[in-house]
């Protein structure tokens, strides 16, 4: 298509400057009657050109649309992911209520399966993009649409918010791990267990902290009490490689920053600011990191 | 063809004369001011104000650019940004580029078809006051930091009850009231002038293009603007009195605003797109001196542009996920749009091969057109391609492709009119070499600002963020759209500079300084209150055979 293109505008281009050095050159402006009919000669012949290159284009486009289109399998993951200003929460469906999944923000895939994603948004209108693995579609809230993708090598994909969602559109990404099946298997295993219970002092007081603190008004932490859904669930927060949707590193720091203060680093977002006295917050933080 | 015209003014009575340059100009003084009717006057601060709204949003774009030089940059946060982006798209669609073609409409239409004044004189007026207060209720309320944030576009739910930040959603919603109703206005009285003013002896087939162009916008406008004006009714009746036409949760549908917005939104591009293609023609017929090649197929290509601009608005929602097959019957439609806009070009560079081409700035412009507008173009039928669309849609490259299409396409033949249409306006030539200077430093600034977004969009940058991470690696290419810009604007200085110079000392131009064929250069530079004091009349002999 590219290579047409240009081919296109290399000729049109080639065409004008002709026309200009001829144009400038003559002395008389030619108007006659056979040069007016050799003129519709060419334009007709230039406009039939164009006719078939792009019948060409759009019976390729149809054909590439259809292979896109065409990945339906019946082995398929099948993940649903719902839109929220500014996160993306990812359940990962199955037949069985405790074979199931949620996790946010950061999804992992089996490398040469295909996966369907369903999406729809809990607020505004967001659009779900892996920019490597699939096209954009978009989360609309009343609706449910789908997309497919497959991944063919594993790494992990960065992806985007397409569709302008707010304040916080720059700073919604997701992130898609594609990794060998058993690792995947081993992964999803992991997810849906319930969390870590704490093992250390610090640990025991942090989850506490988490119980009678705000923290459980928004998050679910499923094992504990703290079954909240307005933001991301934290069951395993310390397997994810960032904070807030692609914002921060997930470090120990970054987190203690990120309680304290959410606005510093994503501002106008949704998660409140925080005081907690230090031992409190350094304990929240220490249990926080151990819910691999 | 100019011993004619002059034989017209001088077989009239001074007393005569008198007597009509009373009847048609504006009373003096600032209430004469204020209830000025004549399409020259109102046509004039019409394109004046256009200008000003354009560098508004320039000065908007520029601050955006300053922004995006640099990853993580802290200069704007992400509210100012969004309500800056959004007054940026809404200033250029609705208070620029629409208005300022239908302002060149009000000057130009009553001249080229040899009339005294528009066709509902106090309506044009009613128009223009409207369209003004519109523009300053908008930066007033952006002063205030109530400006609308939810871009041009405006989608629920963000824009709507819920989510929509105070009143920023409603001043957008309103804003789109006042430009509409101005913008249906001057579609009416444009379509009565060329239909019932013209002068005697100019049938259809001797309309000039420009006219005809100008109709073709202007039954667009009539048939897209209600579609907008419904859309954004409905969204303040959603905000303010609590109905359910977008909200989901109560039964109501985003998608359906998608559907009414872009009904008008597409359309919206080529009524931005027709009338400059009208200038085009005009500058190609008069520079090359011949009568423009292929007439009749210019006129119907835009016909059928107008009628095949309303089936496309689909292809602004591919990523809605409609179903394949209607989205693939839209794909057909916009690559099939591209066949007038290819019969245009080729009419064209047929009539520069067969003329006598002079390079003055007018025809300097066109040319930056051809370039520009023919990528812009090639990339649009890339971007109809269902699955190239999804890759690509809503990133950097869409913002390129529309640059190319919109800045090539209309600005660029906006700015070559200016030139050619200055002493006609003004009584003054514009400086030809500062001209030169402009074209160069837009055209290059231009392509330095909107290249790299193609490849920076082909790279994953998606639109309407206002900060990247440094480790996307998309920082140099931001940095030399940037430094692109800056020459734009500084090619924008020299015009302006060009204006105010030459229209206190410019060279002072007869009345066809181009050795034109339309009407209006058949009367003074420039015209008086009356335009002709004697009818004007159309006749064949007047097309130029030599």
């Amino acid at each position: 298509m590219l290579i047409v293109c240009t081919v296109v505008f290399v000729l049109v281009m080639g065409a004008l400057t002709v026309a200009l050095v001829r144009g400038r050159r003559s002395r008389l402006p030619a108007t006659d009657a056979a040069a007016d009919s050799r003129l519709h000669t060419a334009v007709g012949i230039a406009v039939t050109a164009t006719i078939v290159v792009l019948f060409g284009l759009l019976i390729a486009s149809f054909i590439t649309q259809r292979a896109v289109e065409s990945l339906h399998a019946s082995s398929a993951v099948t993940i649903d992911i719902i839109g929220h200003q500014w996160w993306w929460e990812a359940h990962y469906e199955d037949a069985q209520p405790d074979r199931r999944a949620t996790t946010a923000n950061e999804i992992h895939i089996p490398v040469g399966r295909p996966i369907v994603l369903k999406l729809t948004s809990r607020d505004v209108i967001h659009s779900f993009w892996v920019p490597s693995l699939d096209g954009k579609r978009d989360l609309i809230p009343g609706y449910t649409t789908a997309i497919w993708m497959q991944a063919d090598r594993p790494g992990v994909y960065r992806g985007q918010c397409a569709e302008f969602c707010g304040r916080r559109h720059a700073n919604m990404a997701p992130f898609v791990t594609a990794e060998h099946e058993d690792q995947f298997d081993r992964w999803l295993a992991s997810q849906r267990a319930a969390s870590r219970a704490p093992s250390t002092e610090a640990e025991r007081h942090g989850q506490q902290v988490f119980l009678t603190s705000s923290c459980a008004l928004c998050h679910t932490i499923r094992g504990t009490s703290a079954s909240a859904t307005v933001g991301p669930d934290l069951t395993h927060i310390a397997s994810r490689g960032s904070l807030a949707a692609g914002t921060l590193a997930n470090t120990r720091e970054h987190m203690a920053r990120w309680i304290e203060d959410p606005h510093v680093n994503k501002p106008l977002n949704q998660m409140p600011p925080n005081s907690l006295a230090g031992g409190d917050l350094n304990a929240l933080v220490a249990y926080l990191e151990s819910l691999r | 063809m100019s011993a004619g015209p002059a034989s017209i003014r001088e077989s009239i009575s001074a007393g005569d004369r008198a007597r009509l340059d009373r009847v048609w100009s504006d009373a003096p003084g600032f209430y004469g001011w204020l209830t000025a009717v004549n399409h020259k006057s109102i046509g004039k601060r019409y394109i004046i104000t256009a200008f000003v709204f354009f560098l508004l949003g320039g000065l908007l774009a520029a601050t955006m650019r300053l922004q995006l030089a640099r990853p993580a940059n802290p200069l704007i946060g992400p509210d100012r940004y969004n309500e800056i982006f959004t007054m940026h798209g809404t200033t250029m669609m609705f208070l620029f580029a629409v208005p300022v073609f239908e302002a060149l409409g009000v000057y130009l239409v009553p001249l080229m078809v040899g009339t005294r004044n528009i066709a509902f004189p106090r309506l044009n007026a009613f128009s223009y006051w409207l369209y003004l207060f519109g523009g300053i209720f908008l930066y007033v309320m952006f002063a205030r930091n109530m400006g609308p944030d939810v871009g041009w576009f405006a989608y629920p739910p963000l824009s709507g009850p819920q989510y929509g930040l105070a009143k920023r959603p409603d001043v957008w919603a309103q804003l789109i009231t006042f430009t509409e109703v101005a913008a249906l206005a001057i579609s009416v009285e444009i379509i009565v002038t060329a239909f019932k003013l013209r002068a005697p002896g100019m049938s259809l087939n001797r309309i000039p293009v420009f006219v005809w162009a100008q109709v073709v916008t202007a039954f667009m406008v009539i048939f897209a603007m209600p579609a907008i004006m419904l859309a954004s009714t409905s969204l303040i009746l959603d905000r303010l009195v609590g109905t359910h036409f977008f909200t989901p949760q109560d039964g109501g549908d985003p998608l359906l605003w998608q559907h009414l917005f872009w009904f008008f939104g597409h359309p919206e591009v080529y009524i931005i797109f027709i009338p400059a293609t009208g200038i085009v023609s005009t500058i190609v017929s008069t520079f090359s001196r011949r009568p423009i090649v292929g007439y009749l197929a210019i006129v119907l290509s835009l016909v059928s542009i107008a009628f095949m601009g309303f089936g496309l608005w689909v292809h602004h929602m591919f990523a809605t996920g409609l179903p394949d097959l209607g989205a693939s019957f839209f794909t057909a439609a916009s690559i099939m749009i591209a066949i007038p806009s290819g019969v245009q070009i080729f009419c064209w560079i047929a009539t520069m091969w067969s003329g006598r081409v002079s390079m003055r700035a007018p025809m300097l412009w066109v040319i930056g057109f051809f370039v520009v507008f023919v990528i812009g173009g090639l990339t649009g039928v890339m971007l109809a391609a269902v699955p190239l669309n999804l890759q690509v849609h809503d990133t950097f490259f869409v913002v390129a492709h529309f640059h190319y299409v919109l800045i090539g396409g209309a600005v660029f033949p906006l700015f070559g009119g200016m030139y050619y249409w200055f002493p006609k306006i003004t009584g003054r030539l514009m400086h030809e070499r500062l001209g030169v200077a402009h074209f160069w430093l837009f055209f290059i600034g231009f392509n330095l600002t909107f290249f790299p977004m193609h490849l920076l969009g082909l790279r994953g940058m998606p639109r309407r963020v206002y900060t990247y991470p440094p480790e996307m690696g998309w920082g140099a290419l931001n940095l030399l759209a940037t430094a692109g810009a800056f020459l734009m604007a500084a090619g924008v200085i020299v015009f302006l500079w060009n204006v105010a110079w030459s229209w206190r000392r410019g060279e002072v131009a007869s009345d066809n300084p181009w050795d034109a064929s339309t009407l209006e250069w058949a009367t003074s530079s420039p015209p008086g209150p009356c335009n002709f004091p004697r009818r004007a009349c159309s006749s064949p002999t007047k097309m130029r055979r030599s």
